[in-house]
């Protein structure tokens, strides 16, 4: 009994599971069953056609999107989403970085990054300051605290989303191609800052067009078509050059439009 | 001429007293608007349906029927029935300020609805309900975007409040008739009150055009 108990204690457990999404939106199935999970410390990265259901996918997940059947758990607990008081407590450990950024448009970039503190972790207004302030500062953003949204660029201002992301301590973070909105100068600073983080052991689950980036850091890769997981693998095992694949044909022709943009 | 001078002269003080009503109308009246309004709109973009079908309700009611006419209703029939015994000014406010919520909640409502939803997505991500993400996201955004509506809406309750006459507040209209059948000059007296109403618009709008400026969001175009 004691050496069961030991077995199960080493084996390692997913941090976030998930078995069995489905979503049907305007009468179109969306995600037919996705089931998925991730140890603490890993970088999985969603590929897939746009319409594939990437977004649907990560909004599910956290339930922005309630999913029409599948369960989730976050640290092996199931999360009740009907339940408003753990829906809430749930999504305040999984940071959310959306594509068009989704900053509070009102709001400076401190102040974007300290609300939630003091709105739903209740924190009195010079701590929530201070976590802001260092969340920024390991941004980058130390000296654009005062800045409001419409004057920053985009790569700026998906900069403080992810410090509004991380200001909340979360256990895992759900990225939503953070880098499609953004001009190709601004794409490096966002990318070296996921970067920073996928080194220092954040958990991520990460939809995103960038190939490179993907074979250089995801420790797996999940492609996404029609609302299935088609494959599921390392990059090296589903993205190498000579690898019999649908992500890497995928990849391939991606790879080919942007030298034709560049 | 001199005669028509002073007829507005003496009777200035008594009219001047008579805007402070009017004022006091339309402050009541806009406060009780921004109040229920600010609810409504809440209430017809976020509500479930049974709220929603409400304010549909509500809007439906207020803005079918003539402010002439609700003033009579209310006055002398609901207010009474309700056992309410009103002043003519209290009356005249409340209807007022419950006609103006069905017109402000739907410029609160094109405000909340012009906003970008992925503020509000983004709002709930971060673990806030969705009381929260409206007081804390939504509103103060759609507030500011409402301004200039506001001001348009705070002209015209400033122009209905001269119905309240009817009721026998005694605001300028009222005060200006009441000289003017007396002392014959009519047209000076309601040259005069014409003068106050445009005063005090243009007044207001220009608190309302600086109150935009000072809590417009940097980084936008004016």
């Amino acid at each position: 009994m004691l050496a069961k108990e030991a077995m199960t204690m080493t084996q390692e457990k997913p941090i976030l599971r998930v078995e069995n999404i489905s979503k049907t939106l305007g009468g179109k199935e969306i995600l037919n069953s996705v089931s998925l999970s991730l140890n603490k410390g890993e970088l999985k990265v969603l590929i897939g056609p746009s319409g594939a259901g990437k977004s649907t996918l990560l909004q599910c997940i956290n339930f922005l999107l309630p999913p029409d059947s599948g369960r989730v758990w976050l640290d092996g607990v199931e999360i009740q989403n009907r339940r408003k008081r753990d829906l809430y407590a749930f999504r305040q450990q999984v940071g959310m970085i959306f594509q068009d950024f989704n900053l509070f448009d009102h709001l400076n970039a401190l102040d974007n990054v300290s609300i939630a503190l003091r709105k739903v972790k209740k924190m009195r207004r010079p701590e929530a300051r201070d976590r802001a302030m260092a969340e920024l500062e390991r941004v980058g953003l130390g000296d654009k605290i005062d800045l409001y949204p419409a004057e920053l660029s985009g790569g700026q201002k998906q900069r403080v989303s992810i410090a509004r992301a991380l200001a909340m301590d979360p256990k895992i973070m759900l990225l939503d191609e953070p880098t499609s909105a953004l001009d190709p100068e601004l794409i490096g600073e966002v990318l070296s800052v996921i970067h920073d983080l996928a080194h220092g052991g954040m958990t991520m689950l990460l939809a995103t067009h960038q190939i490179a980036f993907t074979r250089s850091l995801a420790n797996e890769v999940i492609f996404l078509e029609n609302g299935i997981i088609l494959e599921q693998g390392t990059p090296a095992e589903l993205l190498s050059p000579n690898a019999c694949t649908r992500s890497r044909d995928f990849c391939s022709r991606l790879d080919d439009l942007y030298k034709e943009k560049a | 001429m001199f005669d028509t001078l002073s007829a507005i002269l003496e009777a200035l003080p008594y009219l001047l007293e008579g805007a402070l009503v009017t004022v006091g109308i339309v402050i009541g009246a806009m406060g009780i608007g921004l109040i229920i309004g600010i609810h409504m709109a809440v209430g017809q973009v976020y509500g479930n349906r049974t709220v929603r079908w409400a304010v549909g309700f509500y809007v439906w009611f207020f803005r079918g029927v003539p402010v002439l006419v609700l003033l009579f209703l209310f006055y002398f029939g609901l207010f009474a029935l309700m056992g309410l015994n009103l002043s003519a000014f209290a009356a005249s406010t409340l209807v007022l300020g419950m006609t103006t919520a069905a017109y402000q909640s739907q410029i609160f409502r094109g405000a909340m609805l012009s906003l970008p939803r992925g503020q509000f997505q983004a709002a709930r991500a971060l673990g806030m309900s969705d009381l929260t993400a409206i007081i804390s996201i939504i509103l103060p955004q759609a507030l500011r975007f409402s301004i200039p509506g506001w001001s348009n809406e705070y002209s015209i309750i400033l122009k209905d409040s001269a119905l309240a006459f009817v009721l026998g507040t005694s605001e300028i209209m009222a005060r200006s008739h009441f000289v003017a059948s007396r002392t014959y000059h009519h047209l000076p007296l309601y040259i005069t009150a014409g003068c106050l109403y445009f005063i005090l618009t243009w007044l207001g709008i220009r608190a309302l055009l600086k109150l935009e400026e000072k809590v417009r969001i940097p980084g936008y175009a004016r």
